[in-house]
């Protein structure tokens, strides 16, 4: 029996990696990428304690965040296409007009 | 019907705007036709409320009070005395006429500009109706915003920094108000056991001296903003200068009666002992105001802030009329709310007629128009004379009433304000004189044409009621007197104070006795008139 | 008849309204019958009732009116109401007749002037407000009279609105006759609060129970009424507009200011003659003022060269002449001065209109000269004129004046001083006339080539009222002949109803019973007498026979010349210790106060807030990046906050 803890380890690990990955990257897609991954992270910590705690919220959870997951993937690479269009880049520092 | 008249007074501007929303933009005839018609049936439906009004009975008239957040005990309650039955008519005057006055300046965005106009109508016609506190409250901030886009999008050069000045000043006062009003909600639960929002409950509520001086102070700097009072003023000349003609006229006829209004209705019979207590400064910043006003008025380069300060000046009558704390000196201040509404109004009409023109209103850019422009310059010098004060104008009668009550309460008050009046003359026809008198200096003046018939048809009526009030203003005074004597009721019950006629009533006193000391009774008159037998 | 009071100041009305309103459209011919008909109908109806009043018992010579309420408040309660008595009959009769006489003779003097019908319109609004002013039965509504009448002088000063110094001279008035009126109204409050009415007859009846007789409150309100009267009345400190209210058309100094308005103060006074004689110190300050004000006046007018001006100074003198009787409790002394001078002022007035007329509106009169020949008419009536102001015997002022210089002399409010006064001011009053009359109508002709070819007698309608005035110069004085003449004083026994309403000793009977003064009443009368004829005697010397001998005078005390000449400088120490200072402290409130403290304070407190935001605004630097990490700090921070916790 692998214990949850071990599961937690990777799930952590994985967050890292993913939070990282969105704070130095410049290229969207890979930012996006990374958040995927910190979502998939949540999404190991959900099954492993509805494993662990023997209730089927924690997959209830997961599926709805899969869900979202997709359709934030696909919006968010919708918006990266028309960025790309319109400004031939995608560095993510070149986007800074949120700032007056 | 007639028992709805307040709303049908209140809402039946929103017809308008409904209409003009469904009309294109461009077709501009049509808004202001439908703008104007609008809101000459809602003056019509206020004559018709004047008429109705019964003016010897004391107490709300067509009173309306329906459930409406039943678990905040906020209701749907409007109802009107003599004090807001003039101010409502003098509202839906003033609109009619600041409708008409726009039509020609006004040029851009016609549909939204009208559409704030009848908005406007509404928040002010709702303010001087409502007896709940939470509706007061939303009209005193649903005017704002019209009000705010008049200035803000049809105003002069530097109409933003106006527009965000006039908002910003109100807002902070209407801010401690909405607090204020709060406290007085939670204390009434308190005291009652149940939520409510009610002006007249609120009156009889006791509220202990402290929290009555915060509550008063925040209600009263509210209220002080929009009269505006020294030294809260500075708004008032900005919002004035670059407010549009109709803006203007609307500001300073019905807008700044809203803070002398707030006394009168809320802070004067809610809390008794605080007036009292508050009564000196306000008394002094008032003084302040008739001269600072008069004095800044007088070396004022733009007609229009000219106009402006003298606006501050007359407000400052007023409020010393209020807080003379007497029949005399109320009446007058209610009276000259009036006044003040037709003659300023007037002026700004006036004014702006000679900025269509000429598009400047320096002082300097002008003289000599009595040659050119002779049916004008009469009816600026009227104005002029009404604005002064003099007898058989409107002006007198309301100035004299405030400074006969003033000098009561206090006679040094008295004198300082009475020396308002030379002040007054010098500033106004200082102004007249560089105006209308003289050479035609400037060519661009030589063919300026006289007013229009339409012009005509703005002023004559402010002309009519000027003499009319200053002739016999007996109607106006007969339906001022029950409500100021009930305000006076409220003030006296609470505290040991002099309320008129030299009688001192004291806090057992019930209120039909009070009744009859602020009657008519008089030993001297009566004496005379025995002998006369 | 008396049912009909109202229509006297309703005539008028009707002509203003009718000349206002149809300003421009009616024919020159209608505008000056509806002007001179309106007056003339009130003229009429003054009559009726003035015998209609003589007709009753002497004890109950009164006719009220109450029109309608004006303004109720409270225990406040003024009515439009007309209160016909003695007096106010005097004054309606004065008014309507002069103001009749003034407007006929303005058709002609407007008659080249294209805004005729504004002239008119102003003097019918005139009309109608004095006619107020002296109808009124209580305080406030005389006061609409008297703020009524100091428009219309407004206007009609400023009739040539063009002329900056005529619109100066307009508002001047204006402004210091609301000094004045600032007074009324704060003597007003107080009536009103001590008595509870503004009605004559109620404030006169209460008066003695209210006020402690001589007591501070009474004096004070008698000074404040008081105050008011010398704005309206042009007496020290409040005398300088008049002079400059020359500015207006001929016809309106002579009816505003001279006959009826600037008389308003002395009629005030005597209508609340009981308070007066509660406060024998209000009196003496009255006193005091008439009298300096007559003096110092005189002093001025001796060395003035427009011809108006001078008439001015010697209108403010007179004044102070009725004010001096009024002071010395001979308030019917006052009055019948009043209506004495009304009719020679009046004439002196529009004489010298017809002499401006004539020198193509030429005022100086050191460009005048030799014009007694040409212009006979204008002439005679104008020495009559003079002659009667100077105090000649049997000309009316002779009566009139002498009344007050006795009464101030033998009256219990009186004092020789006051008799001093006036004497020497009558020496110089006779003095300035006739002056004016040499210089004007004697003498070399001074005038241009071309104007002296312009120089020509007016026409009927300017002439023929002043043959009228003249006559009423000449007569009006004999219905009020002093006691020693061995007649009855018409005019004293008239005024007695109204005058011996208070509690005071009734100063005409004091002197009837003292007959042990006649003989020092013939005595100033004859000194008087003396020294006028000395001082027209003088001014023949000067002005005619040897006039080297006034250019010599004038350069030995050329100081005192050139300070009466400039009127003492009043105007110049007004300008730098009032108008000027008020001026800079206006512009340093705008400027200072209102620009720089409270505005700045406003905009101050909103810098701050820009200030605060503009650092904390760093934070947002618009990368994407940094608010990632900002927020995963966030988190950090927030996680390990819980876990510890």
């Amino acid at each position: 029996m692998v214990p949850v803890s071990a599961y937690l380890i990777v799930a952590i690990v994985l967050f890292g990696i993913g939070t990282v990955g969105v704070l130095i990257s410049r290229n969207m897609i890979v930012m996006f990428m990374c958040i995927e991954l910190m979502l998939n992270a949540a999404n190991l910590a959900l099954i492993a304690f509805s494993r662990s705690l023997e209730v089927m919220d924690g997959h209830a959870f997961v599926f709805l965040v899969l869900t979202v997951a997709a359709a934030e993937a696909a919006v968010g690479l919708a918006i990266v296409l028309a960025i790309y269009r319109n400004r031939e880049t995608i560095n993510i520092d070149r986007f800074s007009i949120l700032k007056w | 019907m007639e028992s709805q008249i307040l709303t049908l007074v209140t809402f039946f501007p929103l017809l308008g705007i409904v209409l003009m929303l469904a009309i294109p933009k461009n077709q501009h005839d049509s808004i202001k036709s439908i703008c104007l018609i609008v809101s000459f049936i809602t003056m019509l439906l206020s004559f018709w409320m004047y008429a109705m009004f019964d003016p010897i009975a004391n107490g709300m008239q067509f009173e309306v009070d329906i459930p409406w957040i039943t678990s905040l005990g906020i209701h749907y309650h409007m109802g009107i005395d003599g004090i807001s039955l003039l101010l409502i008519v003098l509202t839906s005057v003033l609109s009619v006429l600041a409708i008409l006055s726009s039509w020609i300046s006004i040029t851009k965005a016609v549909k939204g500009y009208y559409i704030s106009m009848l908005l406007l109508e509404v928040g002010m016609i709702g303010v001087f109706c409502s007896l709940d506190l939470f509706m007061f409250y939303v009209f005193w901030e649903v005017m704002l915003v019209p009000m705010y886009f008049i200035i803000g999008l049809w105003g002069g050069p530097r109409r933003l920094y106006a527009a965000i000045k006039f908002v910003l000043f109100t807002m902070f006062g209407s801010l401690l108000m909405l607090v204020a009003i709060l406290y007085l909600v939670f204390a009434y639960q308190s005291y009652s056991g149940e939520y409510s929002f009610d002006m007249l409950k609120m009156m009889e509520l006791p509220i202990a001296y402290g929290p009555q001086l915060y509550l008063f102070g925040a209600f009263a700097l509210a209220f002080a903003i929009k009269v505006p009072l020294f030294p809260f003023h500075t708004w008032l000349p900005d919002a004035h200068v670059q407010a549009p003609t109709a803006g203007s006229v609307i500001l300073a006829g019905v807008l700044l009666k809203m803070g002398t209004y707030g006394f009168v209705r809320i802070c004067l019979p809610i809390f008794p002992e605080a007036t009292v207590a508050y009564l000196p400064y306000i008394c002094v910043l008032s003084l302040i105001a008739i001269i600072y006003g008069a004095l800044v008025a007088m070396v004022q380069k733009d007609v229009k802030s000219l106009v402006a300060f003298s606006s501050v000046s007359h407000m400052g009558f007023i409020m010393l009329g209020i807080f003379a704390l007497n029949l005399q000196g109320i009446e007058g201040a209610v009276l000259q709310m009036i006044n003040h509404g037709v003659s300023t109004g007037a002026l700004f009409l006036i004014v702006g007629m000679i900025y269509e023109r000429r598009h400047t209103r320096l002082i300097e850019e002008f003289g000599g128009l009595a040659k050119v422009m002779p049916v004008f310059a009469t009816f600026f010098m009227i104005t002029t004379l009404s604005s002064i004060g003099l007898p058989l104008t409107n002006g007198f009668v309301g100035e004299f009433l405030i400074l006969l009550g003033a000098f009561k309460a206090n006679t040094v008050y008295g004198i300082i304000a009475a020396s308002g009046v030379i002040l007054s003359a010098c500033y106004m026809l200082w102004m007249y004189q560089r105006v209308i008198f003289g050479k035609v200096t400037k060519p661009e003046n030589e063919k300026l044409k006289d007013v229009n018939w339409r012009e005509k048809l703005i002023l004559i009526p402010l002309v009519l009621i000027i003499f009319w009030i200053g002739v016999y203003p007996k109607p106006l005074l007969d339906r001022i007197e029950p409500a100021v004597k009930q305000v006076l009721t409220y003030v006296s019950k609470a505290t040991t104070v002099n309320i008129g006629e030299g009688i001192q009533i004291d806090q057992a006193r019930t209120t039909d006795e009070v009744e009859i000391i602020l009657g008519e009774v008089d030993p001297v008159k009566v004496g005379s008139e025995g002998m006369e037998e | 008849m008396s049912d009909y009071l109202y229509l006297i100041p309703l005539f008028p009305l009707i002509g203003f309204l009718l000349n206002g309103l149809l300003l421009g459209r009616l024919p020159r011919v209608v505008v000056n019958i509806i002007a001179c008909l309106s007056v003339a109908a009130a003229f009429i109806i003054s009559v009726l009732v003035f015998f209609e009043l003589k007709a009753l018992p002497p004890d109950v010579r009164v006719i009220e009116q109450t029109l309608f309420t004006w303004i109720p408040s409270g225990i406040l309660q003024v009515n439009f109401g007309l209160l016909l008595d003695p007096l106010s009959a005097i004054m309606i009769l004065v008014v309507t007749g002069v103001g009749l006489i003034i407007h006929i003779y303005s058709i002609g003097y407007i008659a080249h002037d294209p805004c005729f019908g504004r002239f008119f319109t102003y003097m019918n609004l005139f009309m109608f407000s004095m006619l107020t002013l002296v109808l009124a039965d209580n305080f406030l509504f005389m006061f609409v009279g008297w703020e009524g009448v100091g428009l219309c002088s407004y206007l009609l000063i400023g009739f040539w609105y063009h002329k900056k110094s005529a619109s100066d001279a307009g508002k001047k008035a204006f402004i210091v006759n609301r000094i004045g009126d600032f007074g009324f109204l704060i003597g007003m409050f107080i009536i009103f609060w001590e008595v509870g009415s503004l009605e004559f007859r109620v404030v006169m009846e209460q008066a003695p129970v209210v006020f402690i007789a001589g007591g501070s409150l009474i004096t004070t309100i008698c000074l404040l009424l008081f105050v008011g009267a010398t704005g309206k009345s042009a007496q020290i400190p409040l005398y300088v507009w008049l002079p400059d209210a020359m500015e207006g058309p001929t016809p309106v100094s002579a009816l505003i200011h001279a006959a009826t308005m600037v008389t308003a103060g002395v009629y005030m006074i005597a209508r609340t003659n009981v308070l007066y004689m509660l406060a024998p110190d209000a009196l003496m300050v009255v006193a005091i003022v008439g009298a300096v004000t007559a003096f110092f006046a005189a002093t001025i007018a001796l060395t003035q060269n427009d011809i108006k001006r001078v008439l001015a100074y010697s209108t403010v003198s007179q004044l102070g002449y009725m004010f001096l009787a009024c002071g010395v409790a001979s308030f019917s002394a006052g009055i019948f001065h009043l209506m004495t001078h009304s009719f020679f002022k009046a004439l002196l007035f529009l004489g010298a209109g017809s002499v401006i007329h004539a020198m193509s509106d030429e005022q100086d009169m050191r460009r005048m000269g030799g014009l007694g020949k040409h212009i006979k008419i204008t002439y005679i009536t104008m020495l009559v004129a003079a002659l009667t102001i100077s105090g000649i015997p049997g000309f009316s002022g002779f009566f009139s004046k002498d009344e007050i210089l006795w009464k101030s002399f033998s009256s219990q409010h009186g004092h020789p001083i006051f008799w001093v006064v006036g004497f020497v001011t009558a020496g110089l009053t006779a003095f300035y006339m006739f002056r004016l009359i040499y210089m004007t109508f004697h003498g070399k002709e001074r005038m241009d080539e071309e104007t002296r070819q312009h120089i020509h007698e007016s026409s009927k309608s300017m002439t023929i009222p002043l043959m009228v005035l003249a006559v009423l110069s000449v007569v009006g004085g004999w219905i009020g002949m002093p006691h020693i003449f061995g007649v009855s004083n018409f005019f004293e026994h008239w005024l007695e109803p109204v005058m011996a309403g208070g509690s005071y000793e009734p100063v005409s009977h004091a002197l009837a019973a003292g007959g042990g003064d006649v003989g020092m009443e013939w005595g100033l009368m004859a000194a008087s007498v003396a020294l006028v004829l000395v001082s027209i005697y003088f001014a023949r010397t000067f002005y005619k026979t040897k006039p080297q001998l006034a250019t010599a005078w004038r350069k030995k005390m050329s100081g005192l010349h050139q300070v009466l000449l400039n009127k003492y400088y009043v105007d110049e120490f007004y300008g730098a210790v009032i108008v000027r200072p008020l001026i800079v402290f206006s512009l340093f409130l705008w400027k200072v106060v209102d620009v720089i403290l409270i505005d700045g304070f406003v905009n101050g407190s909103a810098l701050v807030y820009e200030g605060v935001s503009e650092s904390l605004r760093r934070v947002q630097t618009g990368r994407l990046r940094s608010y990632a990490t900002l927020f995963v700090f966030g988190v950090v921070i927030l996680v390990a906050y819980f876990v510890m916790d």
